[in-house]
């Protein structure tokens, strides 16, 4: 199912040298990459031997995340936001810092991560140690879905070997987190270690002044580690030699839908739409939509998106968000609103219980759009789902409700011709298709 | 300094004792629960606003005097 | 008639037994405007903050008053109950499980209160703690009124107490039915 694959940025024509792949190329096929070979593959982690509080130790902390500011990695987990400032806020925090990995992927549609930590969890462990060091932080915690005790055991391993290879300074604990979608948010996960329900809370304080133990916590997402691994030995201009200036290195992506090859890849970011499509195969059959950024992105028409780049700025120019990387193409023969009826379903279900507004709305907003999908809306579906959306968005605690509104409100503008189709007629031959769009539990998860 | 409402959605269950005292600046949504306007409260509310931070069962309601 | 109020004498014992039953009356009728508002009880005429507002000018009026009873009780040298008997349970020899049982419901009552009073300081889940140990309290007081009361000989009193229990069990009633279909909205 996944498939590892380069990419030459056809944009520079006098370049083709192989520059990716970059956190997939110590992959050997199927197999967890051991210490040795991971170390083969890329060399030792580059930690210095004093990585006390000393004050040796921590100007040379400062300049590795320096060198992170420089390269402009910002976070793999979808927001986006610069590392290098978080990391400089939380060694900047009062006494010893917490780093938290957050390798416990919500996202249904989303696989990079997972591909991360079973093929290449000595990358994972290398940023996170590295993060340790440069926040000064004395706990170290790895996150993930406890729904797979065999990954949970290949990383317990895997930190084993490298507590007693005596590479981390800091040992590396692996944290179990509930399967439920919300659980792997920031601060569901915070509050996980912290010994309370693995559910958001409300902020301030937020996490990277007050985290796990009242400490500053640095989470980062475990791909954006992966990259930090790597700077850290190369530097920050060889991470800006792929990628745009504005959007610079490359990044995992998953794709899947009516694709010919559904999978993770690594892409420079800045690559368009479409050409990361071809690289997976291209359309298996004439596409409608393209869902990006997963189930909290947005909607694009399929002419929209094809030449949009993917970087988060791209996407936000044209009303859509990158995400954590996700591509999913819809075909014409399917419903695009059927789909987003049955992903807000699933959104519905899956809230924290704790905020009334989203407890109530997104059952409402479910109800409304599998209306217009399934019973043609009568007339005022529409009226109806446009009418929940301010009462929904921003008054939750966390950002649930809003992902679950951002997708509604790009579907009815991505299908607003079905949208009047389906008011006036009644449900379209679409909604009979095999669903694409993964729901958990359901019969046809891949 | 302007004062500024706003309510904790975990803490809040919908009790909706601060649109009963406040009713010229929260309304109550569908399911009961308060929609709190980011504009600042106006002047001649300000006690009223205060008042109905104290008397939330929760404490879910909170004000925030913000330096313009 | 002539009743001497004088610190000897019976005169007092009325106050500090009228005092009692009015307490035991007003704690009742806080108790039941407490339960109708946390079940959000409403209407045109009683919205949710007048509900609150009467609990906890209610609740101040039966501290008033305890006030009394507790107070008259140990200036009257007609017994030997002092002060400390009024805040420690079961120093007194006198009827000492009941009297007892008194000090621990007045105690109850001022906890209550003064965690009230600083609610916004002290913070939701510490008060909330507080305000349900105060449930205790109301048996704990009919309960002392009845073992240490000398009049539940008489009928009236004996049919006020009663009805105090009746509507305390009226309004539980209420609450517990109320909360039945409303389980999923209820955390």
């Amino acid at each position: 199912m996944t498939v590892v694959a380069t990419t030459t940025w056809r944009g520079a024509p006098d370049r083709r040298i192989r520059r990716l792949p970059r956190l997939l190329a110590g992959l050997t096929d199927g197999r967890t990459t051991g210490l040795n070979v991971h170390e083969r593959s890329y060399g030792p982690v580059p930690l210095p031997a004093d990585t006390g509080r000393g004050r040796a130790a921590r100007a040379k902390a400062s300049r590795l995340i320096d060198v992170v500011e420089r390269s402009g990695l910002t976070g793999r987990g979808g927001a986006g936001f610069p590392t290098g400032r978080k990391l400089r806020s939380v060694a900047a925090g009062p006494g010893p810092a917490v780093v938290v990995a957050n390798g416990a992927e919500g996202e249904p549609a989303s696989r990079k991560d997972r591909l991360l930590l079973s093929r290449a969890p000595h990358l994972v462990m290398d940023g996170i140690s590295l993060a340790a060091f440069a926040v000064g932080a004395t706990q170290a915690y790895l996150a993930v879905h406890d729904d797979d005790p065999r990954l949970m055991a290949s990383l317990e391993a895997a930190a084993q070997s490298r507590t007693v290879a005596g590479i981390d300074q800091v040992p590396i604990q692996i944290v179990g987190i509930e399967g439920r979608y919300v659980a792997s948010e920031q601060t569901a996960i915070v509050q996980h270690i912290n010994g309370g329900p693995g559910l958001p809370t409300f902020t301030p304080p937020r996490t990277h002044e007050r985290g796990v133990a009242n400490r500053p916590t640095a989470l980062n997402n475990v791909e954006t580690l992966a990259h930090l691994a790597l700077i850290a030995r190369y530097g920050d201009n060889w991470f800006r030699e792929v990628g745009l200036p504005s959007a610079p290195g490359s990044t995992l992506v998953t794709v899947s839908g009516a694709v010919g090859r559904p999978g993770v890849y690594e892409i420079e970011l800045g690559t368009p739409i479409g050409e990361v499509l071809m690289l997976a195969g291209g359309p298996v059959e004439r596409p409608q939509a393209v869902l990006v950024g997963g189930y909290f992105g947005t909607w694009l028409e399929a002419e929209t998106a094809w030449p949009v780049p993917m970087s988060h700025a791209a996407l936000r120019s044209v009303g859509g968000a990158m995400g954590a990387g996700i591509l999913i193409v819809l075909p014409e023969s399917s419903c695009g609103l059927a789909e987003t009826a049955r992903v807000i379903r699933y959104l519905a279900d899956e809230t924290a219980g704790q905020c009334g507004p989203c407890m109530f709305g997104l059952p409402a907003l479910a109800d409304a759009l599998a209306d217009l999908a399934y019973h043609g809306g009568r007339g005022d579906a529409a009226a109806r789902i446009a009418g929940l959306i301010p009462l929904i968005e921003g008054r939750g605690a966390c950002r649930h409700p809003d992902g679950a509104t951002q997708l509604a409100v790009s579907a009815l503008s991505a299908f607003r011709h079905d949208a009047r189709w389906h008011d006036e007629h009644g449900p379209c031959f679409g909604i009979r298709h095999e669903p694409l769009l993964p729901i958990p539990g359901d019969v046809e998860y891949w | 300094m302007s004062q500024h409402l706003r309510v904790n959605p975990i803490m809040c269950t919908g009790h909706g004792m601060c649109a009963e005292l406040l009713p010229e600046f929260i309304r109550l949504d569908p399911w009961g629960y308060p929609i709190i306007p980011a504009e600042p409260v106006p002047d001649e509310l300000r006690g009223l606003a205060r008042r109905a931070a104290a008397a939330c069962p929760t404490l879910a309601l909170l004000i925030d005097q913000r330096r313009d | 008639m002539s009743m001497s109020m004088s610190l000897n004498g019976p005169g007092l014992w009325y106050v500090t037994r009228a005092a009692g039953l009015i307490t035991l009356v007003l704690l009742t009728l806080s108790l039941v405007l407490g339960i109708l508002n946390a079940s959000r009880f409403t209407s045109y005429r009683l919205p949710r903050f007048l509900v609150q507002g009467l609990h906890r000018n209610v609740s101040l009026l039966a501290l008033v008053f305890l006030a009394l009873h507790v107070g008259t009780t140990v200036i009257d040298s007609y017994t030997s109950i002092g002060i400390q008997d009024a805040v420690v349970p079961f120093l007194s020899p006198y009827k000492r499980w009941w009297l007892g049982l008194g000090a621990i419901a007045s105690d109850t009552m001022i906890a209550v209160a003064i965690s009230s009073l600083a609610r916004q300081v002290i913070g939701h889940r510490l008060w909330r703690a507080i305000h349900w140990a105060g449930y205790l309290c109301w048996p704990v007081a009919i309960a002392h009124g009845l073992g240490t009361g000398t009049d539940h000989g008489r009928t009236w009193v004996l049919a006020l107490t009663f009805s105090c229990i009746g509507a305390v069990v009226l309004s539980a009633i209420y609450r517990a039915v109320q909360l039945i279909p409303a389980r999923g909205l209820v955390r």
